[in-house]
């Protein structure tokens, strides 16, 4: 591998780049689903290739290639030198990249059951016995459960000298139930929406779900919401489950503290931010019981890792502190403009992609309370858990979110059961209007997280715990 | 490009030789590129040339799927046999109705040697102009143009074999001015046929008019709906109703409304592949050939997309809109055409006494399917008309509304329709004018 990246940076320096770095990858990815007790999708992805990043007179260029072959080691290099002089055509700030990085070593994410080594068999009958168990509660239509597997091994080397490789293994999975009733249909998803709950871990984060232990559950509470009533309209106390509190810490801080955003440069798709540079170190974004770190050490996070996709180490960054706004995520390039450097971010998805600011872990630190407290704390409000809609303005200030469930809270205890809920706010008065965190906190993953132009899916995971906040607009629909 | 005799060459050996019953391979080979800027400048530029080969292999009626990106026979070899072992492994589907026998194909040729040829510097040349636009207006722009060559490529055991190469030209970009921003967006078959400094002047006109936006109060609104906006609102409703899958589920807002009134009797939405004014595409991902499939005509309810599966469930034939295997998601329309109206823009204007003229929508999601709720926020130009004038823009609206209740107020329709890019094809769609639109909530630019 050594000789491929070292003949891949000689020429692109040659060819006179001033910067050039190559990542090799190979993804496999393993997807096993059942459906209503049928399989239906049991898969086995492999894709490999390399990408060559370079920059010639201050600008960028990147080019790609699943062909190994020497030939095409060169086409793609000179390909890349070519992309980056046109990009001069049309660039008005040359690129800097600050000190130079140099970094050797070797990550590979501890497992205790190495998911690929599991026999399929084994994967099948832990799904289909949650599938059975769902399907055995009367009104449910659908039962799905599904895991999936990844590893990821790659190389990074870069004109400066880095030469790092990594061995990145997640595993995740989970159930869903839906019911459908004469105008209404329902839908139930364990642990987390989106498909399933991941992490940087072996085949034993699968087995520590207990998807069995909690299909029946689900299930009766899918055909249960069919005749629950509907969620209120009103300013009311918010309690979000920890999965929804991650989402709102993904959506409403994550995707705002990326610095490329902040610095206009994916203006034209996801967007800019409202967390401006003016702001950072003074602007209140929250409540002080709102700590929020970006943290790609955390072990288990799907958002954790050895060496960002520029070869930078992992890091933990203080970004907001007791609700005072202090960091962004950054890159070489973008904590240059400030004079830093990077806190380690920069991750590809794939061989065939750049690097962009993605987020790590970004979690909101746990705090002093028991749910069961906080609830029996609360005389009048709402208490929603897991995600069902999700949106959000450009800058990341105007949100909407539903959730698959929800119950009343009545003087202190959970009451009636609530379909469709929502809620909606602006980001800085609602974590201003936090004023509680709990302590059973976890890492979740978010494996759905979409940037850039092409499009990348990052894998990230946001550390939470159930969260409450006031004065709180419910019931949109 | 690899071409359709050296496909078909490559793949006839790995077929042969499959222990599998039956077995199908897909290759999707690309060779993709794609400028962006920001702040007046490129800051990203990439290349990638891929092939991506999805391996099917049916042992009764169990199918075990193994994808690869290496091209080569002992690679392909390999696939197969890793396929069929897969399939072993698990229980008959008993809805699984085999793969298809060859079909004949109508040929399609949505190929552009300019669009293939076009380089790195050309594309950087049609972005610097842009920019030049922007920053002499002083304004700020940023967008994408990517330009690139695709080869689809279907074969199966049973003889099938289909082959479609296609290029395509995509052009967005938004401008952005200190409290305003705009929007301008096409897709084409020929990059020639993409004028990409109009679109930068387009977006660039509504940057400049949407300076110094006010609040309005949130509520029901009649709309002027731009394209760009009604061809978000389509796709979402697309994926949440109008294929089989989610109709047989019964989360489909089409369940028991097929033959009944769904929207305004201006409205017909249909797919269609083969219509040469979009994005077209000849067949599906099982080598099917695509039909056109009447989804609403003049506001009744008509029917839904179909693959093999979900197909052979209702005893009928797919409509080829199969998605690549395994596909959880069930079959989707991918080619979209609303049939124009009579309007012009300004007369689709005209028509509001007092309303909202919407460029786009942005962060788009589904909050109910069943009662195709969506909601999402008005982004890069929205603006307040009122007696058919256009009084000034307004800060952003995030809506929460039903589209069938939107699709059933339609009051008028412009005559010109554009091409955009969807999720899995293109869509061809024009501007409405629209009587009962809900927003709910107001940002603060």
């Amino acid at each position: 591998m050594r000789d491929l990246t070292a003949r891949v940076l000689d020429l692109a320096t040659g060819l006179g780049a001033s910067y050039a770095d190559v990542r090799v990858e190979t993804r496999r990815v393993q997807v096993v689903s059942v459906k209503n007790g049928v399989v239906n999708a049991l898969s086995d992805e492999t894709s490999s290739g390399f990408g060559v990043r370079v920059l010639v007179d201050g600008a960028w260029g990147f080019a790609s290639s699943a062909d190994f072959a020497p030939a095409e080691l060169e086409r793609v290099t000179r390909l890349a030198v070519e992309i980056a002089r046109a990009s001069a055509l049309a660039c008005r700030t040359p690129v800097q990249l600050g000190p130079p990085v140099r970094s050797q070593g070797r990550y590979e994410t501890p497992v205790v059951r190495d998911p690929f080594r599991v026999p399929i068999e084994e994967k099948l009958a832990l799904l289909q016995a949650a599938d059975s168990l769902m399907r055995a509660v009367r009104g449910v239509t659908v039962a799905e459960s599904s895991c999936e597997c990844q590893r990821v091994d790659k190389t990074f080397a870069n004109s400066e000298g880095a030469y790092v490789e990594q061995v990145l293994i997640e595993t995740g999975g989970g159930i869903e139930a839906l019911a459908v009733g004469e105008h209404e249909t329902q839908k139930r998803s364990y642990p987390n929406s989106f498909g399933r709950h991941q992490g940087t871990a072996g085949y034993e984060f699968l087995e520590a779900m207990d998807l069995p232990g909690n299909a029946q559950r689900i299930a009766e509470q899918a055909v249960a919401l069919l005749t629950a009533k509907p969620c209120p309209s009103e300013v009311t106390t918010l309690i979000l489950d920890p999965t929804q509190t991650a989402l709102q810490v993904h959506e409403s801080c994550g995707h705002a503290i990326e610095l490329d955003r902040v610095l206009g440069t994916e203006a034209s798709y996801a967007g800019t931010s409202f967390l401006t540079p003016d702001k950072r170190g003074h602007f209140r974004y929250g409540s002080e019981v709102v700590t929020i770190v970006a943290d790609a050490t955390v072990p288990g996070g799907l958002g954790t890792f050895g060496f960002d996709d520029e070869g930078v180490p992992a890091q933990r960054t203080v970004i907001v502190d007791q609700g005072i706004f202090r960091n962004y995520l950054t890159s070489r390039e973008t904590a240059a403009v400030f004079g830093e450097t990077s806190n380690g971010t920069m991750r590809a998805d794939g061989w065939n992609r750049i690097p962009l600011i993605r987020m790590t872990n970004i979690n909101l630190e746990p705090g002093p309370w028991r749910l069961e407290d906080l609830i029996a704390d609360t005389d009048r409000g709402i208490y929603m858990e897991t995600n069902r809609s999700w949106s959000i303005d450009d800058k990341r200030l105007n949100f909407q979110f539903g959730t698959e469930i929800a119950w009343e809270i009545r003087g202190g205890k959970l009451g009636a059961l609530l379909r469709n809920p929502t809620y909606t706010g602006i980001t800085p008065q609602f974590w201003q209007s936090c004023d509680a965190v709990c302590s059973e906190w976890a890492v979740w993953g978010t494996p759905n997280c979409g940037k850039g132009q092409p499009s990348q899916v990052a894998h990230v995971g946001h550390g939470a715990a159930a969260t409450r906040f006031r004065n709180v607009r419910v019931g949109v629909v | 490009m690899l071409g359709r005799e050296q496909l078909q060459h490559l793949l006839s050996a790995p077929l042969a030789a499959s222990p599998a019953d039956e077995t199908e391979i897909v290759v999707l080979a690309a060779d993709d590129a794609l400028t962006r800027f920001a702040n007046s400048g490129i800051h990203q530029n990439v290349y990638e040339r891929n092939a991506e080969v999805r391996v099917r292999a049916v042992v009764g009626r169990r199918s075990g799927v193994v994808v690869t990106n290496r091209l080569d026979p002992p690679a392909l070899t390999d696939a197969v046999a890793q396929a069929t072992a897969i399939a072993r492994l698990q229980p008959e589907n008993p809805d699984f109705p085999g793969l298809p026998e060859p079909q004949a194909i109508a040929p399609l040729h949505p190929f552009a040697e300019a669009t293939a040829a076009y380089s790195p510097a050309q594309r950087a040349r049609a972005v610097r102009a842009v920019c030049d636009l922007a920053v002499e207006r002083g304004l700020t722009a940023s967008g994408a143009f990517s330009t690139g060559v695709r080869e689809l490529a279907v074969a199966n055991s049973k003889g099938l074999f289909a082959y479609q190469a296609s290029t395509r030209a995509h052009f967005t970009t938004v401008i952005l001015g200190e409290d305003s921003s705009g929007y301008a967006e096409r897709a084409a078959t020929d990059v020639q046929a993409l004028d990409v400094e109009a679109l930068g002047r387009e977006a660039i006109e509504r940057a400049l008019r949407g300076r110094q936006p006010q609040a309005v109060a949130p509520g029901e609104y009649r709309v002027v709906l731009e394209p760009y906006a009604v061809a978000e609102m389509l796709d979402y409703l697309a994926y949440i109703g109008l294929g089989a899958l989610a109709l047989q589920e019964g989360r489909s807002f089409l369940c028991g409304r097929l033959g009944q009134p769904v929207a305004a009797a201006a409205v017909s939405l249909w797919d269609d592949g083969h219509d040469p004014r979009g994005l077209p595409q000849a067949f599906d991902f099982e080598g099917v050939p695509k039909q056109r499939v009447e989804l609403i005509s003049q506001g009744v309810a008509r029917g839904v997309v179909y693959d093999r599966e979900t197909a052979a469930k209702e005893g009928r034939a797919s409509t080829g809109h199969a998605l690549p295997a395994p596909n959880t998601l069930g079959p989707l329309p991918g080619n979209l055409f609303l049939a124009p109206g009579n309007a012009g823009r300004e007369e689709l204007l005209r028509g509001l006494d007092r309303g909202l003229w919407v460029t786009r929508f942005w962060y788009v999601n589904v909050v109910h399917p069943l009662h195709t709720i969506l909601t999402g926020m008005t982004r890069d130009g929205t603006f307040l008309v009122e007696h058919g004038e256009v009084v000034g823009p307004v800060r952003n609206l995030r809506f929460t509304t039903s589209v069938l209740d939107a699709l059933a107020s339609v009051e008028a329709i412009s005559r010109e329709a554009i091409v955009l890019p969807n999720w899995f094809g293109g869509d061809v769609v024009p501007a409405l004018l629209v009587g009962r639109f809900r927003f709910t909530g107001i940002t603060e630019f």
